[in-house]
């Protein structure tokens, strides 16, 4: 059977519905283009009651919300994770890569944690301060503009405090602290360790009338019904549709190329419906791809041809090279402060209220970049796991461990809220040597090649694991408590996380000047053909210690901007 | 209608009955009762997933000797008080049975202890676990209920191992019910305004707000005001 193709022609083609090409189709829509979206996963709207998962109480889940189905647990809105069946990847060496895709529409905007952080002058500019990876072409004067305008159209929580290389925004307040958040902000401030409120994009305050106001349960992981977080379905493409975009919207369409013409130039894309397992193409004059910095590099590498032998955009031989992830490592501890507590409800916003910037010096230290640290607690929602070990914290009192009856009640009120854990997520330094390619040898289930991984941490990442331990057992200390874990061995690397676990891969694409060492320009826009582009976290040179999501949708905005203009002057 | 015309038509759809709160409103606008029927059996499950719930309950792995010695056993782990019911009485036994379906590593663990608890009750008692009296019933549970605390999980005699399993199962069922969370006092899920931690809570654990941190927060009586800033992100409003 022939490809089928569609005669219309787009304007521009978006892969992918996650933040970036959330962003692209709002902007690029709203400025009357006409546009298709192709997502390789269903549609997903958090309101439709088939599809709600918020607001469910754990038995209405026959596995009570556990996470051996969903790797965040029944209600958790991902549908997707680490492994999917039908769409392997492979492992260079030892390389122990872990990469969560989430198929649907919004992609992983939908469960992510809503960190939102700007970066700073700094990490647009690391190489100037510390000698490793390099410089971006752009600087934060450049993205300003756009994250003012992202703060102001989504919204964000948080606090003007005008710390070094954490850049005030347009915030709206932020909730006020939980009590073992208090307790945290105790036991950090005694070692002069900052504690601010956090900065995350739920609306504490309403900012337009088609969006709900937070009402703090405490489940943004499942994406809100209200539309009161950020997911790219519920604030950017469904207003761009409401606004009367022209978009058409394809689901359960997994991209295998972009297609070229005998000029080089994209004309459009190919996709296998999974409904019908079938290939088609679709026509336009320009292609963004937003399909997740390694989605979009595996995108790139199949798209070979004539013109492009080493795969599109890929003449400088970098795409997918620089892929780098957060560093990641987290304790947990008992606070017998924390006991006996009455029980109010405490779900506030889905995720911490309060958090702690980067505040060493990196000069001093024996790694180069810095990390946040992100705490929990609190007296959350039991599931499948709440009440194991019911007991087990006696030991800290020379108590029996174990037992049955009516003293396991008391003994789950006693300890209920008492514990709190503590998570580093850190800056790694972008290497050319940590990447992803194609394997030739395996195919998933749709005929398209595979991801295969190569990535090593170096002794900076190490370090830096090492330090957040460190800091994880001060601050406990601090607050009294004891921590539930023995302190991990070298030989674990002090507990960092496989790179990928973070689920912040970026760098596969990455902007420069240099056609010869970059990917893509300043504006995203492939060195190689005028005419795609790139708006997820490919382009990003280096990661800096922040969620990605803020700067991925400021980013693509000042790209889809660029690529109005270019279209007004008939340049693409 | 093809395909991408009713993509389009679910999403004009969607967007009619999405739920929108206003102002200091917490009331839910109540879905389409039809679907709202349907959707509490999916709790937001793919049609994949949906079919492999009721693939599975379709099975019976445990038998009718064994559903009654859980129903015995999970009574005993958490026994009835004045205020609320046993484990069994929150439906613990009907969890478990789910659970070792779909985590099916618990199959032979759990079987097989139930065989052990049988096979003691008889050697000692001369009668099954679940038919010897409940003085009995103890005297079996207390020389397995209590783990070496120096040893790690994996190296507890398998019989430990197995009440440890039976005790996380049964607590967790219990308080993962409707009847668990309230003895719990859990008082979250639900639309509220959270204000801070009440005042006597934080006497209690001798903790206060800084005012200077309480300034920055938001002032719940203007949640429904919309932000309006300078132009050096001050808000106004």
């Amino acid at each position: 059977m022939q490809i089928k193709e569609s005669s219309k022609m787009y304007d521009v083609i978006i892969v992918g519905s996650g933040a970036g090409g959330g962003m692209a189709t709002k902007v690029l829509a709203d400025a009357g283009l006409k546009i298709a979206v192709v997502e390789a996963g269903p549609y997903f709207d958090p309101a439709a009651p088939e599809q709600r998962t918020q607001l469910k109480w754990p038995y209405e889940s026959p596995r009570r919300g556990a996470s051996n189905r969903r790797p965040f647990g029944d209600f958790d809105s991902a549908y997707g994770g680490w492994d999917i069946e039908g769409e392997p990847y492979t492992q260079k060496d030892d390389t122990r890569f872990d990469w969560f895709r989430s198929r649907m529409l919004g992609g992983r905007t939908n469960h992510w944690g809503r960190i939102s952080l700007r970066f700073g002058e700094r990490d647009f500019k690391h190489k100037s301060y510390d000698g490793h990876g390099d410089d971006w072409p752009i600087g934060y004067e450049d993205v300003k503009p756009y994250y003012d305008k992202v703060d102001k159209l989504i919204g964000v929580f948080g606090s003007k405090e005008n710390f070094e290389n954490e850049p005030n925004g347009f915030f709206l307040p932020p909730p006020k602290p939980r009590l073992h958040e208090l307790f945290y902000i105790k036991g950090a401030r005694k070692s002069n360790i900052p504690v601010i409120p956090s900065r995350m994009s739920m609306l504490t305050k309403k900012i337009n009338d088609d969006r709900g106001i937070c009402f703090y349960c405490g489940q943004c992981s499942r994406a809100c019904s209200v539309y009161a977080d950020f997911s790219s379905g519920t604030c950017l493409i469904f207003p761009a549709q409401k606004n009367g975009g022209q978009i058409d919207l394809f689901t359960n369409a997994m991209v295998r190329e972009v297609t070229t013409n005998t000029e080089g130039k994209a004309t459009g894309v190919s996709y296998i419906n999974k409904e019908d397992r079938k290939e088609y193409k679709l026509k336009g004059r320009v292609v963004v791809l937003a399909a997740s910095a390694c989605s979009s590099a595996r995108i790139l590498l199949n798209s070979k041809s004539e013109q492009h032998p080493n795969g599109l955009g890929n003449s400088s031989d970098h795409v997918g090279k620089y892929l780098h992830d957060s560093t990641g490592a987290s304790r947990s501890a008992f606070i017998p402060e924390l006991m006996n507590r009455d029980t109010y409800n405490e779900d506030g916003v889905g995720g911490m209220h309060v958090y702690t910037p980067w505040w060493g010096d990196n000069k001093k230290l024996n790694f180069p970049r810095g990390y946040h640290i992100e705490v929990w607690g609190g007296l959350g929602m039991p599931s499948y796991g709440f009440g194991f070990n019911p007991n087990d914290l006696n030991r800290f009192f020379n108590q029996k461990v174990g037992g049955y009856g009516n003293s396991l009640r008391s003994d789950i009120k006693k300890y209920y809220g008492s514990t709190i854990g503590m998570a580093g997520r850190g800056e790694s330094i972008a290497m050319k040597d940590n990447y992803c390619e194609i394997d030739p040898t395996t195919v998933d289930a749709f005929g398209i090649p595979v991801l295969r991984f190569n990535y090593k941490w170096s002794e900076y990442e190490v370090n830096q694991a090492k330090h957040m331990n460190d800091t994880f057992e001060e601050i406990v200390h601090n607050m009294g408590g004891t921590l539930l874990q023995d302190a991990p061995s070298k030989e674990s690397n002090y507990g960092l996380e496989n790179p990928g676990r973070i689920i912040h891969e970026v760098g596969t694409t990455r902007m420069g000047n240099d056609p010869a060492t970059s990917v893509v320009n300043k504006f995203q826009q492939l060195h190689d053909v005028d005419n795609v582009f790139i708006v997820d976290a490919g382009p990003f040179v280096s990661q800096a210690d922040k969620n990605p999501t803020w700067t991925i949708l400021a980013l693509s905005w000042r790209a889809s901007d660029y690529i109005i203009e270019q279209l007004k002057q008939q340049n693409i | 209608m093809d395909r991408r015309d009713s993509l389009k038509s679910m999403f004009l759809g969607s967007l009619g009955t999405g739920l929108m709160l206003s102002g200091c409103t917490t009331d839910i606008a109540p879905p389409d009762p039809q679907i709202a029927k349907a959707a509490d059996n999916y709790f937001g499950r793919t049609p994949e997933e949906l079919k492999l719930i009721e693939e599975l309950n379709e099975d019976q792995f445990f038998n009718t000797h064994e559903m009654e010695t859980l129903e015995t056993l999970c009574a005993l782990i958490l026994p009835a008080n004045e205020n609320y019911g046993s484990a069994t009485d929150a439906g613990v036994p009907a969890f478990i049975e789910f659970i070792v379906k779909d985590m099916p590593y618990y199959q032979t663990p759990i079987r097989g202890g139930l065989m052990w608890l049988d096979h003691t009750a008889n050697t000692k008692f001369n009668a099954e676990f679940k038919e010897t009296p409940e003085g009995n019933q103890k005297i079996i549970l207390d020389s397995i209920a209590y783990p070496n605390p120096d040893k790690p999980g994996w190296e507890q005699p398998l019989e430990i191992q197995f009440f440890t399993t039976m005790r996380n199962l049964t607590m967790t069922g219990y308080y993962t019910s409707k009847m668990g969370l309230e003895d719990l006092g859990y008082k979250g899920n639900q639309p509220n305004i959270w204000d801070g931690v009440p005042e006597e809570v934080l006497q209690k654990h001798g903790v206060s707000y800084d005012p200077e941190w309480i300034k920055k927060c938001i002032n719940q009586d203007e949640r429904g005001v919309i932000a309006e800033w300078d132009e050096d992100g001050n808000l106004l409003t």
